[in-house]
């Protein structure tokens, strides 16, 4: 084991570095996403529930592997050629995204209605209400169930090394296509797969709910 | 009655600072206010009894435009409030209308709705600041200033979560009359609280009444309060004004045998 990591450790640690980064623009793709199809979802404009509903429904609906597929390797016929490297990250945020739309949508209909009442009778305007009064409170809603996406997340940019981004898991399966160490390969990769959760995504996750609390003066 | 039959604003010597014209209230078939006229004076502090599902929260959600009517016009100082003026008659008033008229009007809940990740001055300056757009010195000015006269301003730094009910309920009255309003409206603000709590808000109340020349509609179940402060009771009953009179006259000698069973049944209940 010792010699696979000496021999292979480096090639490991720059897909490490690829999976980091995908899992980095992926985030930000879905929260963006997340963000605007979760209050597109409660418009009171039909066109904008339609067309947030519509990504939601796509998005949710079908598999992850076929919508990468499509970004990649369809979307080029119609004249929108991405490299494989946007292609990859754009999916896995789109795709996470549509489910955290609904995360979005779901926590700001949690906050009391109380709270929309008080700032609807100090004639805030209703995107002064959303911004001011009832987006700080949701979040503090969604980020439990955000934790358990980002996971999803990270888990599902495992994908993209099927359209040829070099991250962990393409790195781990042209090891074992050339050494057939299948055990270490994989081994490790499931290794840094879990670390990568474990150590950074929930601690993270944690603080960032602990610091909420604090904002709400509940700490 | 047509809407073209309502006036787009009141003759200027018939302008009570509130009027509910013909205002009816129903969901679906079942009717909330039926055919309600109510007039209320400049300064005047009106207070709105009667049993549950009579009907009189309604009348202050109606007022703060949370509950939209099915029929007739509110006016507030001789304007409509829930409709504008097209092309020479009254159509049902958009949310830009609405935002701008009932910025005259403050609320206060029953379970004070203070933004929970906001101190108390922070709640305090938060329509100030957002809504007229004062700097946040003068918002912080005047809401200091409000915070005192409610004795809230030590602990104006608490986030809602550490007052108790009684203080919360003293800051969301403070937040209201930040935002100067003409008309204030108090929405069983004593229900929630516990008993030892309630006096320090209805004795905020009190000074209000004495000090300011603000119009005042409360609904309340606390009839020693309201026939203290008030100029005029409103009984409401099935969704319509069974009787209304001065406080003395309402409480000792009421005239209608609906109000009559129900100061019985609020007597025995003390």
């Amino acid at each position: 084991m010792w010699d696979f990591l000496q021999t292979y450790g480096g090639r490991l640690a720059e897909g490490t570095l690829v999976t980091a980064a995908q899992f980095a623009l992926a985030t930000a793709v879905a929260l963006v996403a997340a963000l605007a199809a979760g209050l597109g979802r409660l418009s009171a404009h039909w066109p904008v529930r339609a067309a947030a509903t519509t990504y939601v429904e796509i998005f949710r609906g079908t598999s992850l592997l076929v919508q990468l597929y499509w970004i990649f390797y369809v979307l080029p016929l119609f004249g929108i050629s991405l490299p494989k490297l946007t292609a990859g990250f754009l999916s896995v945020g789109l795709n996470v995204g549509a489910y955290g739309a609904e995360i979005v949508r779901g926590s700001i209909l949690s906050v009391q209605r109380g709270q929309w009442e008080a700032a609807y009778a100090l004639s805030m305007s209703p995107w002064k209400r959303m911004r001011r009064i009832i987006l700080p409170q949701a979040i503090v809603l969604m980020l439990p169930p955000w934790g358990n996406l980002l996971i999803e997340l990270l888990k599902g940019t495992a994908l993209v090394a099927l359209i040829g981004v070099a991250d962990l898991m393409f790195v781990a399966k042209q090891i074992n296509g050339s050494t057939f160490l299948s055990a270490e390969a994989f081994g490790t990769a499931l290794v840094i797969y879990y670390l990568l959760a474990r150590v950074l995504i929930t601690p993270a996750m944690r603080r960032l709910e602990r610091s909420m609390a604090r904002r709400l003066g509940r700490a | 009655m047509e809407l073209s039959a309502y006036p787009l604003e009141l003759p200027p010597d018939d302008r009570p600072m509130v009027r509910f014209m013909n205002v009816t209230k129903s969901y679906g078939s079942l009717v909330v206010l039926d055919d309600l006229n109510l007039d209320i004076q400049r300064g005047e502090m009106v207070s709105v009894i009667g049993p549950s599902g009579s009907g009189k929260t309604t009348v202050l959600r109606m007022l703060m435009t949370l509950e939209s009517i099915n029929g007739g016009v509110i006016y507030i100082d001789g304007k409509p409030l829930t409709h504008m003026e097209r092309k020479g008659v009254l159509v049902p008033a958009d949310e830009a209308h609405l935002r701008r008229m009932r910025a005259s009007i403050g609320m206060c809940f029953q379970h004070f709705n203070l933004f929970p990740h906001m101190t108390a001055l922070q709640n305090c300056m938060e329509g100030p600041v957002q809504v007229l757009g004062l700097s946040k010195a003068e918002a912080r000015d005047r809401s200091e200033e409000l915070l005192k006269m409610v004795g809230m301003i030590d602990k104006k730094d608490q986030h809602p979560s550490r007052l108790s009910g009684g203080q919360q309920q003293r800051v969301a009255i403070a937040r209201a009359l930040a935002m100067r309003p003409r008309i204030m409206l108090f929405d069983e603000v004593t229900s929630a609280l516990d008993p030892e709590v309630i006096g320090e808000v209805t004795e905020v109340i009190r000074r209000l009444v004495a000090e300011h020349d603000l119009t005042m509609l409360m609904v309340t179940h606390q009839m020693g309060f309201a026939r203290d402060i008030s100029d005029r009771i409103c009984f409401f009953y099935k969704g319509k004004i069974e009787e209304q009179a001065a406080p003395e006259q309402f409480f000792t000698n009421p005239q209608r045998e609906r109000t009559q069973q129900f100061l019985r049944a609020v007597k025995d209940a003390d």
